[in-house]
């Protein structure tokens, strides 16, 4: 069981295996190769005033806090409907109306929140 | 054994990668190695046979919980220097709430054999596949936790909105219908103006 499994994700873990070798040949290389000269000057303001490195730990909008709120919402409501994809012709009538009562609950969820304008940006 | 390597290997990078979350200096890379972690446990979990959970946690845990993670620690204005201030004052308590878990962990670990019952509700994975052996039994066996499933989610969805949503006032929203139909002769008039009299100032107003 244990490795019939590995055997059918194995082309995933080749991928997985290619993906880590070329992502640390891009980050590598591009260090090995380029010309490094550092210097005070080159990490000092710059004329028009702007520090060329600050903390980026700063206070943004709570509205970018909402919109990923509202995303994993119904990230999980697709989620849950998943294994009822392949199971649907199983469950009957009950399994069918048992999913539309939840998606119903989120539908109101959803009318609530484009109401409130939640959607919109500005 | 090739897949027992492969288990030890997601296993060691998972370890290495949550002693990295908690000594991590920088925050923002705390988040990145608990990112690794879910994706070994996710790994773990396909070794398992349970691929259904393991897409799960790649879609929900790595997709949307680590950007609200980072989202919560770029946001907060934290001096984490001055967090860092309480580390021995709170180790004792720290350590108390992980050797609790850690007990209960044990424990479980130690009953599970004995324990047939609980693992005996759900049917056999060997029959079916992860994502049917779930489907089979959530929507109506398991039909009150997947509704209130749901509630707690319209709850979360309507709590974060009365959390944050404020009213803006003076925002100027586009309202496309309006401005379809808008007519001409609702926005410009056209007067004909008697030489030399000017006219009042009726349409100006």
């Amino acid at each position: 069981m244990l490795s019939d499994i590995a055997v059918q994700y194995l082309p995933i873990l080749v991928f997985l295996a290619v993906a880590l070798g070329v992502a640390l040949a891009a980050s590598g290389l591009s260090f090995v190769l380029a010309k490094q000269k550092p210097d005070p000057e080159k990490v000092s303001a710059y004329e028009c005033g702007f520090e060329a490195f600050s903390d980026a730990r700063r206070r943004f909008d709570v509205r970018f806090y909402l919109v990923a709120i509202l995303f994993i919402i119904f990230d999980l409501e697709v989620a849950f409907l998943f294994p009822w994809s392949v199971s649907l012709f199983e469950g009957g009538v009950a399994a069918f109306w048992s999913v539309m009562i939840f998606l119903g609950v989120l539908t109101i969820g959803f009318i609530y929140e484009w109401k409130k304008g939640a959607l919109e940006w500005e | 054994m090739p897949a027992t390597l492969i288990f030890y290997l997601f296993a060691t990078v998972l370890i290495l990668a949550a002693l990295m979350v908690i000594s991590a200096r920088n925050p923002v890379h705390a988040v990145l190695f608990l990112i690794l972690c879910f994706f070994n446990a996710a790994g773990l979990f396909v070794l398992q046979g349970a691929e259904f959970l393991a897409m799960l946690l790649v879609i929900v845990y790595v997709g949307a919980v680590a950007v609200l993670f980072l989202f919560v620690v770029m946001m907060l204005d934290i001096d984490f220097k001055q967090l860092r201030q309480g580390f021995v004052r709170y180790l004792p308590l720290g350590a108390l709430v992980g050797a609790v878990l850690l007990i209960e962990i044990g424990m479980m670990a130690v009953h599970w054999p004995t324990m047939a019952g609980a693992a005996a509700q759900t049917p056999a994975p060997a029959a079916l596949g992860n994502a049917e052996a779930i489907g089979a039994v959530l929507y109506t066996k398991y039909w009150l936790p997947f509704q209130v499933a749901g509630l707690v989610l319209l709850v979360a969805m309507v709590g974060a909105i009365c959390l944050t949503l404020r009213d803006r006032g003076q925002v100027v929203r586009q309202n496309v219908s309006v401005q379809m139909n808008r007519k001409r002769s609702d926005v410009i008039e056209i007067k004909k103006v008697p030489t030399g009299q000017g006219i009042s100032d009726g349409g100006m107003a």
